[in-house]
């Protein structure tokens, strides 16, 4: 059977209702990481080797990276039955910013990614997310193994409120994607009181 | 590997493919009064299995026996996400999918709660 037989026509999903959260950050911050460690499917992402432009633009710690996602990236998590979450990515620089609004429409909150040596690439994710009112949680990424600010830092770095949760994650591990999106719907519920 | 996770049949480098906007005459429009959103989830309706369409449309209409949402139909098809949502409301005004729209968040920026309930016990379920 290959993927594009027919299957069963009365597949519960059928009836399916689908909801979306963004993770969003800055280039290299792990998106596609981060969505792959708990999606139920690869995520599906366009790859394009890296232009002479962004090597001029991203040199320094992240230099090493060969390629960045220049379309829209994404993964897929079925929670009970009917509903259906979908993870997307935002394209990661600034000439993609086009695509963010619509990524983002609808999204029920947004996963800011932040690698803490680069903090400052997160501000255009923390601006758009404030803008239009989208719920959102920083998870600072763990590159190396090591944690180079300390969480409280990194929240009087992006002058976040203080209700807005900043997690510690590792973007490879699957619990800790899990437990970045349980506390964003949190979020997303206590804003919408 | 479940089926969906293959990778398609033909790729977009195929010989004999149009170009993407041509399949809908180079509209970026439809008749709906929303974009539809890339999450949207299109599903064939049993008078879209039994239509005999050709090309692409018909492609998303045995694809979308499972549903599957905008953004999958985009990437599993090759087609760009702005040619795939004007193929699938055209689908949907013959009849021949339907198209669920996300609900958890209206325009307006309320939330169904009830919804974000839903999602929250479905992830710490997994």
């Amino acid at each position: 059977m290959t993927w594009f037989d027919v299957p069963d026509p009365f597949d519960e999903r059928a009836g399916a209702m689908p909801v979306k959260l963004v993770v969003c950050g800055g280039f290299g911050a792990g998106k596609t990481t981060f969505v792959g460690a708990i999606s139920e499917i690869v995520p599906i992402t366009t790859e394009a080797p890296i232009t002479e432009v962004s090597i001029e633009v991203d040199v320094g710690v992240v230099a090493t990276k060969v390629a960045t996602t220049v379309a829209l990236d994404f993964g897929r998590i079925s929670l009970d039955s009917g509903l259906v979450l979908y993870l997307f990515g935002t394209p990661g620089q600034a000439r993609f910013r086009f695509a963010w609004d619509d990524v983002t429409r609808g999204a029920i909150g947004a996963v800011i990614l932040v690698d803490s040596r680069r903090l400052h690439d997160a501000f255009p994710s923390v601006d758009f997310c404030e803008a239009r009112n989208i719920p959102f949680v920083i998870a600072v990424n763990r590159f190396e193994g090591s944690l180079q600010h300390e969480l409280d830092a990194v929240r009087e770095a992006l002058v976040l409120d203080a209700v807005i949760p900043v997690l510690d994650v590792d973007a490879r591990s699957r619990a800790d994607a899990k437990s970045t999106l349980i506390a964003l719907v949190r979020h997303a519920l206590l804003s919408s009181e | 590997m479940s089926p969906r996770d293959r990778e398609p049949a033909r790729g977009h480098d195929a010989p004999g493919r149009v170009r993407p906007y041509a399949l809908v005459r180079g509209r970026t429009r439809t008749s709906r009064t929303d974009v539809t959103p890339v999450e949207s989830i299109v599903v064939t309706t049993p008078l879209g299995s039994s239509a005999t369409v050709a090309l692409e449309p018909g492609d998303i209409l045995r694809l979308c026996e499972m549903p599957y949402s905008v953004a999958e139909v985009s990437a599993l098809l090759h087609l760009p996400i702005g040619v795939v949502r004007v193929l699938v409301a055209d689908l949907e005004g013959d009849g021949h999918v339907r198209i669920n729209l996300p609900a958890a968040r209206q325009a307006d920026g309320s939330v169904d709660r009830v919804l974000l309930e839903r999602v929250l016990a479905g992830l710490e379920a997994l």
